[in-house]
Formats: structure tokens, C-alpha cells, sequence
């Protein structure tokens, strides 16, 4: 599958996605740490991948997204932003209330 | 990449804009006050920010941490 059709998949298939340097449990940058930790304190399930394991994504998705840097949070298929703004929704209490119904409307 | 070149730069793309960088060389901190983010969603004044530093996000820059403000957001954020 071409990469872009690859990342589509990706971001459709999965109603909250993090695509970030290293994983959840082992981050591999502060920013990537700050917003994993922000949406696991939502209670939410959520899919990730590691960019750095997965060089050709990590090529592609600013193009798909036009966005430059990592990491990147899609809900619903639609990018919500880096870590400057997920921490501005998880500080505003958004960010819960964003990934709750996003999953909610998965298991309907 | 310096605190002084990308505050040079986010100020000549984005007319009317003050910016307010500091950083280390690889990550900055920004606070940027511009009309042009009137009825933006942060998202979109993100994205005009990174269009105005051209392709440098990728390269010379590793991170900017952004607060995005409009002359009245501005002014209303701070004790009188």
C-alpha cells in the first residue's frame, strides 16, 4: 500500500492516534512523553505508533498532515495538533471530554 | 539557528507581529501576538507560524513551543 493510503488507514481505522517518538511506555522525547502522559490520564484507550521505528512515516505524515513536527494527535481522523496544544486542551479539561466521546461513538 | 533569527523571521512573514523567542538552538519558546490570528483556531495559527519559517522545522529547528496571541487576547491575558 502506498504510504500515504497507509496513513489514511491509520488515522481512520483508529478514533484516537498518537503518532509519537518512541512508545507510551518508553518515550523517546519530552514532548512525546508530555502528550502521551496527558491522554493515558484521560482513561481512554488509544492506538500509537513510533515514528522512529517507522522511518517512512515519520517522512510522510507532515506532508499528509501538513504539520511539521512530532509528536501529532488525530481524533477522528482530523489532526488536533502537536504538544502545544494538547496540553492546552488537557489544562482547559477538553482533552478528556474530545477522547471520551471519540471512543464512545466507536463502541455505538 | 538562533532565539533572534526566528523571531526575524515569524516577524517578516506574518505582517504586524511581535515575537518573543528564546531557546538553546535546537528548542524555542515563542509567544507571538499578531492580528493575523484573529478567528483562528490554534491549529490554523500554528500552521501559519510554521509556513512562515519556511521549511526550517524540519532542519534547524527541533522543536518550537508556541503561545499564540491576538493584540486583544494580548492585552486581556495581563493584569492592568
Amino acid at each position: 500500500m502506498d504510504i500515504m493510503e497507509q496513513i489514511k488507514t491509520t488515522v481512520h481505522s483508529n478514533p484516537i492516534v498518537l503518532f509519537m517518538k518512541g512508545t507510551p511506555d518508553f518515550p523517546q522525547c519530552g514532548f512525546s512523553m508530555r502528550v502521551a502522559e496527558a491522554l493515558k490520564s484521560c482513561e481512554v484507550a488509544f492506538a500509537h505508533v513510533d515514528i522512529l521505528s517507522q522511518p517512512e512515516i515519520r517522512q510522510n505524515l507532515p506532508r499528509y498532515s501538513n504539520w511539521p513536527t512530532f509528536p501529532q494527535i488525530f481524533i477522528n481522523g482530523e489532526l488536533i495538533g502537536g504538544c502545544d496544544i494538547v496540553m492546552e486542551l488537557h489544562e482547559k479539561g477538553e482533552l478528556q471530554k474530545m477522547t471520551r466521546a471519540a471512543v464512545a461513538t466507536v463502541t455505538q | 539557528m538562533t532565539p533572534q533569527r526566528i523571531k526575524a523571521l515569524i516577524e517578516s512573514a506574518i505582517p504586524h507581529t511581535q515575537a518573543i523567542v528564546d531557546g538553546d538552538g535546537r528548542h524555542f519558546q515563542a509567544c507571538i501576538i499578531s492580528p493575523a490570528f484573529g478567528g483562528l483556531a490554534a491549529l490554523q495559527r500554528h500552521r501559519l507560524v510554521y509556513a512562515g519559517l519556511g521549511g526550517k522545522m524540519e532542519t534547524e529547528i527541533h522543536a518550537l513551543s508556541m503561545r499564540t496571541y491576538t493584540p486583544e487576547e494580548w492585552a486581556a491575558s495581563r493584569p492592568p
